[in-house]
């Protein structure tokens, strides 16, 4: 019997919310950290009760946590975030030099098979890793300092290194994306790195098709096809097939192909969901209707599921990071609002309800699947 | 040695998991950075949380207070005022109202 796990960061603390296999009934535990903004909170593959999250303020900076317990208690370990040498400078959105500057940590992605092992993208865009358990941090240094590095711009939530996917079954293999800079891929654990941003087309920018400046919002990719990627970008659902040397967009009969977040069904490498939102400038659904979108046939063909979901006056939004499927079957699907709701499908998505209502704004969501 | 009384904002205090103020131990002439040192030393969770990793700067939103004045853009290394390390009155760290 499995039970699934879901691991919330929102705008005021974290909330675990736990079930059985049926997906049924919901136990919600929290806030912890509250009042801290907790951007994201993970857990360890290789040792599911081992949690990490980020906590953050204006006030205080950076904090991260870990549990070894499943988040019944938690410790502060290391927070000090240094870039490696002299930093230099990105771009600021006047086009202008801007030092880098940490302000916090957006995403941590946990090692498959060494629980000690953790990924964090930061802001101002960078990645860190830690190889024991958390107590110091270390830049994963050629990837801020790529020759296009200066070059990168923040988009509208900071210069944010937001997704990072490791290869399950290629050692050395990362993808990481940078709003707004794009896609990055590493074949040698991160000593090198390349932008991946070949068949994206991004009107904003002075030059369409450039190598970099891509607004990406998400990539995912199904553990067993690792190359096969999904992107929802600022605008555009796409999808690589090379490990992102060359990208094909794949909005297909969506109503906006604008949106955040995209995550791949557990058992169903070509199943894909997206949350389509109205526009760059209006952050919420079309016509008021919470709709998630699937495709079956790995892009281009959509269908809309709205079984469960609020149809009208929905106008919040749906964040890069709040969104997960745990690994049961039926595979589950679960996201989290602007508007503090968490919503739930034990059945691929054909119907859904609110797990919790009225959290403060859902910054992340992750889902855990214990045996 | 001098024994000091520090107060901590309400997150500060949950972090290092303290009921309200703290006494710091501080060799030497009392001074903002010394405490923060001993302070540091004491509860580890709060490095980088009131003054920055490195640079030991005080973090924008964060204000010192002793005897009912604002310190915080006095030098780290003013030796604080007699009644803080004969322990009459509190140093006191606050966060800037500011934010929702």
């Amino acid at each position: 019997m499995g039970q699934v796990r879901v691991l919330v960061g929102t705008r005021k603390g974290a909330f675990i919310l736990t079930s059985d296999q049926a997906r049924r009934s919901w136990a919600v535990d929290g806030p912890h950290f509250g009042g801290w903004e907790v951007p994201h909170v993970n857990g360890s593959p290789a040792e599911p009760d081992r949690l990490w999250a980020s906590q953050w303020t204006d006030w205080h900076g950076q904090v991260v946590q870990r549990s070894e317990d499943g988040g019944r208690s938690w410790e502060p370990v290391g927070n000090d975030f240094a870039y490696e040498g002299d930093p230099g400078t990105h771009q600021w959105y006047d086009g202008t030099p801007h030092p880098w500057e940490f302000k916090r940590v957006w995403h941590l992605e946990p090692s498959h098979d060494d629980p000690n092992t953790v990924f964090a993208g930061v802001e101002d865009a960078a990645l860190f890793r830690s190889t024991d358990g958390g107590h110091t941090w270390r830049e994963v240094h050629g990837l801020r300092t790529h020759s296009t590095g200066s070059a990168w711009q923040p988009g509208a939530g900071g210069l944010c290194l937001h997704t990072i996917l490791i290869d399950p079954s290629r050692p050395g293999r990362m993808w990481v994306a940078v709003s707004a800079a794009g896609a990055f891929r590493t074949d040698d654990d991160g000593a090198s790195w390349r932008p991946i941003n070949r068949g994206l087309r991004s009107d904003y920018l002075p030059e369409p098709e450039a190598e970099v400046g891509h607004c990406v919002h998400r990539i995912a990719h199904h553990p067993s096809r690792p190359d096969t990627l999904f992107m929802q970008k600022h605008w555009d659902v796409c999808r690589s097939d090379d490990g992102g040397d060359q990208w094909t967009e794949v909005s297909g009969n969506l109503p906006s192909d604008f949106g955040f977040p995209i995550v791949v069904h557990a058992h169903e490498p070509e199943t894909v969901y997206v949350i389509p939102i109205q526009s760059d400038s209006e952050h919420y659904p079309p016509e008021g209707k919470l709709r998630v979108y699937r495709s079956r046939t790995g892009g281009n063909e959509w269908e809309a599921l709205t079984k469960g979901l609020p149809q009208e006056h929905f106008r919040q939004n749906i964040l890069r990071d709040a969104m997960s499927v745990d690994a049961l079957d039926p595979c589950g699907i679960y996201f989290g609002t602007t508007g503090g709701s968490v919503y739930a499908s034990a059945d691929g998505g054909d119907s859904w309800s609110a797990i919790v209502q009225h959290l403060p704004r859902v910054l992340s969501v992750e889902a855990q699947t214990l045996r | 040695m001098t024994r000091v009384r520090v107060a901590l904002p309400a997150h500060l205090r949950d972090l290092a998991r303290v009921e309200r103020e703290v006494q710091v131990e501080v060799t030497g002439e009392p001074t903002v950075t010394r405490v923060l040192d001993s302070l540091e030393a004491d509860y580890p969770a709060l490095r980088g949380t009131i003054r920055g990793h490195g640079s030991g700067d005080r973090r924008p939103f964060m204000r010192y207070f002793a005897c009912g004045e604002d310190i915080s853009h006095e030098p780290p290394d003013m030796v604080l005022p007699e009644e803080v390390w004969t322990g009459k009155e509190v140093f006191r760290i606050l966060g800037a109202i500011a934010g929702g």
